[in-house]
């Protein structure tokens, strides 16, 4: 067996593929909170909660409708994003005019209320949700075997990215979103309709937390505590990227996750907390993140 | 074609605009000239809906603009280029240029556009709005605006902080415009730069529109000028 | 509108008694009477539980209330403040008085720490940099042999306070809780009043103004931070020896969000309105406890209500109705 710094190959690629995957949740959950952050500038507390709504999203789905995991992975996040869309119109768009901070607590006690009853209807313990028949098994690479459903999840999960990206800094819609992040009342003067614009930017980025959550369901069992247990590392995740990019979240989101996965194959009593520690490092040194502009 | 009357403005607490009154004829250049702080900007900002507290009346083409959002006025073929000339420092040279949606026909197309600031086609492939200069920054301002088709211009202060030459430049720009039948509301301290381009002047003083000149007579009326602008 | 600012302004202490407006001092006695009276009538322990929060509660509000600061991490330094006394309280039977101000020590030293990292944003950035350091602090907590992990350090003995005065009797526990709630209560009113307090206000209303006038306004944030985390590990450590158990809920991030709502719904920035939110949230939480997580969703439904259609909370209400300063 091919040895790599003392550790088993299998071993080391295994944990790297873990971490990738925790990356790829990082990155697309922090992703949404940058979006929804640069242009309503609130920090959306109920990311977690709206994951594990898009999960439970497509276990209801399946369960009740009968309908698969790959119609849900376009299903849920339309039919979750409408919700976030309903929570905007209703409450959050009350306000804008107020100090930002009563966006974070709306979004924080939504949080709550919406984890509080689901736990009260489902329970704490996970429901299963099978693996498509078409992503099940393994392939072996040799140095490796790799779960098809995980390299989905990577894969999936960087090209979901990879298009929000292209959209917002190469198309026209997108060049509406980053002025109306600069400057939302000139971009009104000039004819935008810019609330409807932040709307749909809130509902795209819950649909983007709604897919991972389907994507997450088969991984870790649709569970109300789903969105907790990811939701504080992303925080992190966001303080040492900055949220003044789109692409630095992405790489933040996956580089943390890869040195997630490395810190539990050497030194696996950090694994929790090197996130936290790679945030102490960054805020000594770069109070506003690693990709954060300077305001 | 624009119709403002007893228009009062509020920032917050501050009355900034007393019954500001004037108007403006289709085909017209038209200035507002006063000191700092007379309200021209503000008056400005009224018509395009981004001061939150306005009363009074603002007619365009005989429609109330009062009451509209931002976005319905411009829709309604009001443009307007800021003092800080709003240029996006997130878009590229081209994305700030085709940034404000077409709200009418009749506006220019890119080739006129670029035919009248050759300037901006050099300059079309800048990654960032902002690394234009001063001059280039102002003429984007003014030809994204061009392209709408919008017939009413408003134009704040185009000529602030630049050198000789490119004010010039404006200046054709401008008269250039009216030729196209493009009716243009100016705010400028300039006046000798407004005398270049305007059919009328009003001077603004406290909030109010005390006076109003006609281009011809901007010469011999220079005393009363000096007073009011405190030159 | 920031926060803070959105309750009536703190008014400048006039001279009376600590600084205390007639109104407010009014209030005072009313709260002290209160404190004397109801261990007579209500269960001494429900009330222990209702004065940590409300210093706990009391030392939050320090942060938003006059410093302007919005720091969701609390629950690391009430929870670390209980695991250290706790622990000192258990291994080396100290006196009860020397553990909680160990619990207050540790709350100061872990505030100036994470606080460092955190006083150079503010706004958002420092709600979620607070947030962050205090997740980090809960999973060493989980991780930590100390902390005895998910069964948190258990049957610490309540001790003696001063040597000879037995905490095992619960009235004697209460009055000693009820001594460090007063004494807590009034040294943060006294800090608002201080020369050092109304810098305090300066910076939270015009910081660049502050900066420009000379002050080093980052110090004094700090300072404040550490004062306000130094205060929460007191509550913290007090309420590890009253019910003689310290456990991951003190870190947990759910009791910062806790003192979150309890200051919200009593009143951002008043002086009585975390007793009052303190009162309320520990009062809905014994009630509804039996009710498994219908506590969550109240407490976010509160939440929710009060931020869209309450902000000034219900200290902060009736101040405005009355036209005072609570």
């Amino acid at each position: 067996m091919m040895m790599i710094f003392g550790v088993p190959a299998p071993l080391l690629f295994g944990q790297l593929m873990l971490g990738l995957i925790n990356g790829a949740f990082y990155a697309m959950l922090s992703l949404g909170l940058a979006i929804i952050f640069g242009m309503l500038n609130i920090i959306n507390f109920a990311h977690g909660a709206l994951f594990m709504m898009g999960a439970f999203a497509a276990w209801m789905l399946l369960n009740y409708a009968g309908i698969g995991y790959f119609p849900a992975l376009i299903l849920s996040p339309i039919i979750i994003g409408i919700f976030g869309i309903v929570l905007e119109r209703v409450m959050i768009s009350r306000l804008y005019k107020l100090d930002h901070l009563y966006g974070l607590l709306l979004t924080f006690g939504l949080a709550l209320v919406i984890e509080g009853l689901f736990r009260n209807y489902y329970g704490s313990s996970g429901m299963p949700y099978e693996i498509p028949h078409v992503l099940q098994g393994a392939t072996n690479l040799g140095f490796m075997f790799l779960p098809i459903y995980r390299a989905w999840v990577v894969v999936a999960a960087l090209v979901v990215c990879l298009a929000t990206w292209a959209v917002i800094e190469k198309t026209f819609l997108g060049a509406r979103l980053r002025a109306a992040t600069e400057n939302a009342p000139l971009v009104r003067a000039f004819g935008v309709n810019v609330p409807r614009m932040i709307t749909l930017t809130y509902g795209a980025g819950v649909g983007l937390a709604a897919f991972a959550g389907v994507l997450a369901a088969p991984i870790y069992s649709v569970n109300p505590n789903m969105g907790d247990n990811f939701i504080n590392t992303v925080f992190a995740v966001v303080v040492i990227g900055g949220m003044g990019s789109i692409m630095g979240s992405i790489i933040t989101g996956f580089g943390l996750g890869v040195i997630e996965g490395l810190t539990k194959v050497f030194y696996p009593q950090a694994s929790a907390t090197v996130v936290f520690l790679v945030m102490v490092i960054v805020l000594l040194f770069l109070p506003r993140g690693l990709f954060g502009k300077t305001a | 074609m624009l119709e403002i009357g007893d228009l009062n403005a509020w920032y917050g607490e501050s009355h900034v605009l007393h019954g500001a009154a004037f108007q403006v004829n289709e085909g017209e250049v038209v200035t507002l000239l006063g000191r700092n702080g007379a309200g021209k900007t503000t008056t400005m900002k009224s018509i395009m809906g981004l001061v939150p507290h306005r009363e009074g009346t603002i007619r365009f083409n005989g429609r109330e603009l009062i009451g509209l959002s931002s976005e319905a006025i411009a829709r309604s073929g009001v443009a307007f280029c800021p003092e800080e000339r709003g240029i996006f420092g997130s878009l590229s040279v081209t994305e700030n240029l085709l940034l404000p949606p077409v709200v009418a026909p009749g506006g220019l197309d890119i080739d006129t556009i670029y035919a009248l600031f050759p300037n901006l086609k050099e300059r079309a492939r800048t990654a960032q709005g902002t690394k234009l200069s001063g001059g280039e920054q102002q003429m984007l301002a003014i030809a994204r605006i061009l392209r709408t088709g919008a017939k009413m211009l408003l134009l704040d202060e185009p000529t602030e902080g630049l050198a000789p030459v490119i004010v010039q430049q404006i200046g054709r720009t401008i008269r250039e415009i009216k030729a196209r039948g493009f009716t243009v509301l100016l705010v400028e301290q300039n006046f000798r730069f407004a005398a270049t381009v305007a059919d009328r002047h009003y001077v603004m003083e406290h909030g109010r529109v005390v006076d109003m000149i006609p281009n011809h007579l901007l010469e011999a009326s220079m005393d009363k000028l000096h007073e009011y602008l405190g030159v | 509108m920031s926060v803070s600012t959105a309750v009536r302004p703190i008014s400048v202490a006039r001279p009376g008694l600590f600084g205390f407006t007639r109104a407010q001092a009014i209030a005072f006695l009313v709260m002290l009477g209160l404190v004397v009276v109801l261990p007579y009538v209500l269960y001494p322990i429900f009330l222990m539980r209702v004065l940590c929060a409300a210093l706990f509660a009391c030392a939050f509000n320090l942060m938003i209330g006059y410093v302007g600061l919005l720091s969701f991490g609390h629950a690391a330094f009430y929870g670390m403040g209980a695991y250290l006394a706790a622990w000192a309280m258990k291994q080396w039977h100290l006196d009860a008085i020397v553990c909680i101000g160990i619990g207050g020590a540790t709350g100061a030293i872990l505030g100036l720490c994470l606080g460092y990292l955190a006083i150079r944003r503010s706004g958002i950035y420092f709600a979620m940099i607070t947030l962050a350091l205090a997740q980090m602090v809960y999973f060493f907590c989980v991780e930590a042999p100390f902390t005895g992990g998910e069964d948190g350090i258990q049957q610490v003995p309540r001790g003696h306070a001063f040597g000879f005065i037995s905490l095992n009797n619960d009235m004697n526990m209460y009055w000693l809780t009820a001594a460090i709630f007063l004494a807590g209560f009034l040294l943060i009113h006294r800090i608002i009043h201080s020369p050092f307090g109304q810098v305090l206000k300066a910076i939270r209303e015009n910081e660049p103004r502050a900066t420009s006038l000379g002050y080093r306004t980052n110090d004094y944030k700090l300072i404040a931070f550490v004062l306000s985390t130094g205060l929460s590990g007191i509550a913290g450590a007090t309420t590890a020896i009253v019910f003689g158990i310290a456990t991951l809920d003190g870190v947990h991030y759910s009791r910062s969000g806790e003192v979150v709502l309890t200051t919200l719904l009593g009143g951002l920035g008043t002086v009585f309105g975390p007793v009052v939110g303190a009162v309320l949230t520990t009062s809905m939480e014994n009630y509804l406890a039996q009710f498994g997580d219908w506590v969550t969703v109240t407490q976010g439904s509160i939440f929710v209500v009060c931020v869209l259609a309450f902000r000034r909370g219900i200290v902060g209400e009736i101040a405005a109705l009355l036209k005072l300063s609570l």
